[in-house]
């Protein structure tokens, strides 16, 4: 028992580390390791991501919204739809079986791959119009990059269309367990074309809030198993801990060539057991 | 002159906003730090007991059952415990964010974030329901 502890312990660090870092919770890192790795009940697994998609938020909000990176207004107002969804979702997992969460899971993690494949490149968004919305509900803010060493002002666009999507990515979270962060960091990188850092900081703040709305239904349901969601919230949060000391100082592109590999090799292990068995 | 006091209050109500901000992460900070603590105790005590409190494969799944079996310091519990303050973090952050906003006066982000929090509320009723 307490070797795999210290199992669950030392992948769950990496998956504070790197969710902290992308904005993305360590769900993404936690939920294959345990079913893969463990072969746990993806129930079981689910329930622990929750709890960690929590513990990366809360690790790393401090320092974040300390430092202003994370655009809190921007965060309570895309809040509203993401919350609403993760109610959906929570409620329609239990209508589907572990077999298509597999599957669905998979093909999430290969998008999300791709999606990330494709932006590469990119330093900071260009030639962005405000949205009129943007304006009346003041989003548009600034922040300092400690990475470029000078202060960012950046506008906001795409405000309805960006709000849309934090819908689905509500559903996703309540239906997968995860933070949908990926989700969240597309939408408002691609459509709300926030600064990378932004993004992620504010998805960030926003998938522990998203997942403590369906955190209640999966406790209740006896989802969150002490033995296995507990050494995940400790290694998620020291993970976190140290992410976040060292996201700032980072390269956006180097922290995304080292996550593209362990995300494609994760999302068809994940395809296979769901269409194998 | 009364511009001059006009720009004196501003301030002082601004260093206060500042001052409120970093008493709501720092208090923020102590209940991770105190859930990771009680998660950790918890822990420990299974180990070293090697005793859950609770029949092979059961453990408490509602607030009452859990706290009662904590203080009681059944390991299953105390460790259930620590991950329900976990989870309530981000609920308190948008609780308290509602008051901050209301003393910032910004009234459009005070109704936003009361509107986030009656959410998150209905999705707790909602999951107790089931």
């Amino acid at each position: 028992m307490v070797l795999t502890s210290i199992e669950i312990l030392s992948f769950s660090f990496v998956g504070g580390l790197l969710g902290s870092l992308l904005g993305i919770g360590g769900g993404i890192i936690v939920i294959p390791a345990l079913t893969l790795l463990l072969g746990i009940d993806i129930k079981y697994a689910i329930g622990a991501s929750i709890v960690s998609v929590i513990a990366t938020s809360s690790g790393a909000a401090v320092a974040y919204v300390r430092d202003n990176i994370t655009n809190l207004r921007i965060a309570m107002f895309l809040e509203i739809a993401t919350t609403t969804g993760a109610i959906t979702g929570a409620y329609i997992a239990g209508l589907i079986s572990a077999k298509y969460l597999y599957i669905i899971f998979g093909i999430l993690l290969l998008y999300s791959a791709m999606a990330m494949l494709k932006k590469r490149h990119e330093e900071l968004p260009q030639n962005v119009v405000s949205h009129p919305a943007a304006k009346k509900l003041r989003l548009e803010s600034s922040y300092f990059d400690k990475a470029m060493n000078k202060e960012v002002k950046y506008k906001v666009a795409g405000v309805y269309s960006g709000f849309s999507t934090m819908y689905i990515a509500g559903v996703i979270s309540g239906l997968l367990g995860i933070g949908s962060g990926i989700f969240k960091v597309m939408s408002m990188d691609l459509l709300m074309k926030l600064p990378m850092k932004v993004s992620t900081a504010t998805s960030n703040f926003m998938i522990g809030v998203t997942a403590a709305a369906s955190a209640g239904v999966y406790l209740m349901r006896g989802y969150v198993n002490p033995e296995i969601a507990g050494p995940v919230a400790l290694g998620v949060l020291l993970g976190a801990t140290l992410g976040t000391r060292i996201m700032q100082k980072m390269k956006n592109t180097t922290i995304r060539m080292i996550f593209i590999p362990v995300l494609a090799y994760v999302s068809i292990e994940m395809l296979i057991k769901g269409l194998g068995a | 002159m009364d511009e001059n006091k006009e720009v004196l209050m501003e301030e002082k109500i601004k260093k206060e906003i500042k001052e409120m901000d970093v008493i709501i992460s720092k208090a923020l900070n102590i209940g991770v730090i105190t859930s990771a603590l009680i998660i950790f105790i918890g822990f420990m005590f299974l180990i070293i007991t090697n005793k859950s409190g609770y029949p092979k494969g059961t453990y408490p799944i509602s607030p009452i059952e859990i706290f009662k079996g904590a203080f009681m310091l059944k390991p299953y519990a105390i460790i259930l415990a620590g991950l329900l303050l976990l989870i309530i973090t981000p609920v308190f952050r948008v609780a308290v964010s509602i008051i901050t906003y209301f003393r910032e006066k910004d009234y459009m982000y005070t109704i936003i974030t009361i509107i986030v929090f009656i959410i998150l509320m209905i999705s707790f009723f909602l999951g107790k329901v089931e």
